[in-house]
């Protein structure tokens, strides 16, 4: 089927079986064929997406194992059995970083899916509801935003201390707050288009209108700004765990990691431990946000305008 | 006009209130009591509730709250229960440590920024604004310790300047060596904010050079490089206003963890210490001035926002 633009209108073809019910809601969408940069993306972000799976069965030693037992010694250079040296307790860098995989990737999933549940139920709710609803849920969110994400979450560790749970809730809701504002955002400017009124006017209820209506609407927007957010949130998570107030020992992700081994930069015989942790991260945050742009580049970029 | 901008100071006074109550409150909830906290643990009940009414801890929330506040308002952050100093004492010698980097940040980095964004504005397509967009798309998503680990390295290794790691304190020094002496925190800093800048500032000048006017002036003949320094950057400067403004509100949060990555006494580490020690009065005091920062650079980026738009100045 032809894809139409301004100069073509969609024609649906003509078939006396097909009732005007089951016509479809709008012309099927292109699919998304990514670019070079799209690909490395895509790849860099499948592998650490395996490693945070299967990383505790691929890892050759326990997470706080030591390799040598016979040779204590800090920072040790890669070598045969470590091909990434040892850390500052003599452990097995590699190994604590694939184990760090799916610590700091499954909290950053669990907290964003958490964040665009709360945002996203609250935000379309506020764009469908009455301006009375929507006033008072802006207002509260509003106050939220207004504060530098950090320190949301150095008040909340104070005050509860610091677990996954707490990491993965903090996470989620302070990042809610900007979801919200997206979803309620797209969930206006759609309520005002010609076919939602028409939708109205047939009589449909507020569900289908959301189901049928907005939804299908929202959806690409939103899975790209899905993509964004998580990398804040790795970002966020991991700055926690870099300042010691994320997660705690004798757990760790790849934060916790480059905190702990950051005496190699001034007297360890390897870096490698602080360069592994810190490069995953960057790896991780930076292949996601090539996809991201990939992705919005060929939905016409309208998202970095709607920011 | 004006009554807009104090509409707009009015929600950034309610905002500033609305922080104070949840960082109050948010610090309220925790388990232990300030004054068992400051005696220790083999203190007598009858000392305990001594201190307690000492500290206003007998009388309602609402009346600490206000207490509080008002201490606030009047310079007074009340006392560490850590150290038992008051706070005032303990961020006089830290906060010039804070301020010099982010000051000498938004000084060095910003102007850096700004020109090569607009630069990759006036040539888009070219192999420099592909190189500048891909390095930039690349550097907003690393994290802050990334860039200072591959800076310290370079350092070290391949300048071989040591002991880079460890940023001391910055007595008595002028300008030039306070700019050498916090160059790594003020590059990495810079190299956080550079990347948002440069893609920001380049769209901003490439939304103005899309509208009808420019489209006149090409039409007219107008040399490019007129168009772009005499009509398109005139009409940008308030986006980019709004861009920097916005890009030093992120520094608030770049620079806790740069400070605790270099390891030099500024606010930053002092409140990462106030967590630890669960000290909340100084979390209290140190979160409102955090906060505040940033509440103020986002009320001079809509400010600028609004001064520079004739559509916002007068919203339909």
């Amino acid at each position: 089927m032809s894809i139409p633009d301004h100069h073509t209108h969609y024609v649906a073809p003509f078939d006396a079986d097909v009732s005007f019910d089951e016509l479809p809601d709008a012309p099927p969408s292109q699919a998304y064929r990514p670019s070079i940069t799209g690909w490395i993306g895509i790849v860099i972000t499948s592998f650490w997406l395996i490693i945070a799976i299967l990383g505790p069965w691929l890892a050759p030693y326990g997470e706080n194992d030591l390799p040598f037992p016979d040779d204590y010694s800090e920072f040790q250079e890669p070598k045969e059995g470590a091909f990434l040296g040892t850390d500052v307790e003599d452990r097995d860098v590699a190994s604590r970083v694939m184990y760090g995989a799916g610590r700091t990737i499954g909290i950053a999933v669990a907290a964003t899916c958490l964040a665009y549940f709360i945002g996203v139920v609250l935000g379309i709710g506020a764009a469908v509801s009455g301006p009375r609803v929507d006033m008072v849920l802006s207002r509260i969110n509003d106050a939220f935003l207004s504060l530098p994400t950090i320190m949301l979450g150095l008040v909340v560790v104070a005050a509860v201390g610091s677990s996954i749970t707490v990491l993965i809730l903090t996470a989620g809701f302070i990042y809610a707050s900007v979801v919200y504002r997206l979803a309620r955002a797209i969930g206006m400017e759609i309520m005002v288009m010609d076919y939602v009124e028409a939708a109205r006017v047939r009589g449909e209820g507020r569900w289908w209108i959301i189901t049928r209506e907005i939804w299908p609407n929202a959806r690409m927007p939103l899975i790209t700004d899905f993509g964004l957010r998580l990398i804040y949130v790795i970002l966020f998570i991991s700055s926690l765990s870099f300042l010691g107030l994320g997660i705690q020992p004798p757990q760790s992700d790849w934060g916790s990691m480059v905190r702990e081994n950051l005496g190699a930069l001034q007297y360890g015989t390897s870096q490698l431990s602080v360069i592994a942790p810190a490069l995953a991260i960057a790896t991780l945050t930076v292949s996601i946000n090539l996809i991201v742009d990939d992705i919005s580049a060929h939905g016409g970029g309208k998202l970095s305008k709607r920011m | 006009m004006l009554s807009l901008i104090l509409k707009r100071l009015g929600i950034g006074v309610i905002t500033v209130l609305a922080v104070s109550v949840i960082i109050f409150f948010g610090t309220k909830i925790l388990p232990g009591d300030a004054a068992q906290i400051r005696l220790g643990q083999e203190a007598t009940e009858a000392n305990v509730a001594a201190m307690r009414e000492r500290l206003g801890l007998d009388k309602s929330y609402l009346q600490q709250y206000l207490t509080w506040l008002g201490n606030f308002v009047r310079g007074d952050l009340g006392v560490s229960l850590a150290s038992d100093t008051p706070i005032m004492n303990l961020i006089s010698d830290r906060y010039q440590n804070t301020l010099y980097v982010a000051v000498l940040t938004a000084a060095i980095g910003v102007p850096i920024s700004l020109t090569l964004g607009i630069l990759a504005a006036m040539f888009p397509g070219t192999l420099y604004d592909r190189i500048l967009t891909f390095v930039s798309v690349s550097l907003v998503a690393a994290p802050e310790f990334f860039t200072a680990t591959i800076l310290v390295l370079l350092m070290v290794f391949v300048l071989g300047i040591g002991n880079a790691v460890v940023v001391g304190s910055a007595d008595g020094k002028n300008i030039f060596q306070l700019i050498a002496h916090f160059a790594l925190p003020i590059t990495t800093l810079s190299f956080v904010i550079a990347s948002q800048l440069i893609r920001m500032s380049r769209a901003a000048v490439l939304n103005v050079m899309s509208s009808p006017y420019i489209e006149m002036a090409i039409l007219k003949g107008v040399p490019r490089r007129r168009i772009i320094l005499r009509h398109a950057l005139l009409n940008a400067i308030g986006p980019i206003v709004n861009v920097v403004a916005l890009n030093l509100a992120y520094l608030v949060t770049g620079v806790v963890v740069v400070e605790v990555y270099f390891g030099y006494p500024g606010l930053a580490t002092l409140i990462v210490q106030a967590v630890q020690t669960r000290d909340f009065v100084l979390i209290q005091g140190l979160g409102m001035i955090f906060c505040m920062t940033y509440v103020l650079l986002m009320l001079i980026a809509d400010i600028a926002a609004i001064t520079s738009n004739p559509r916002l100045r007068h919203p339909k």
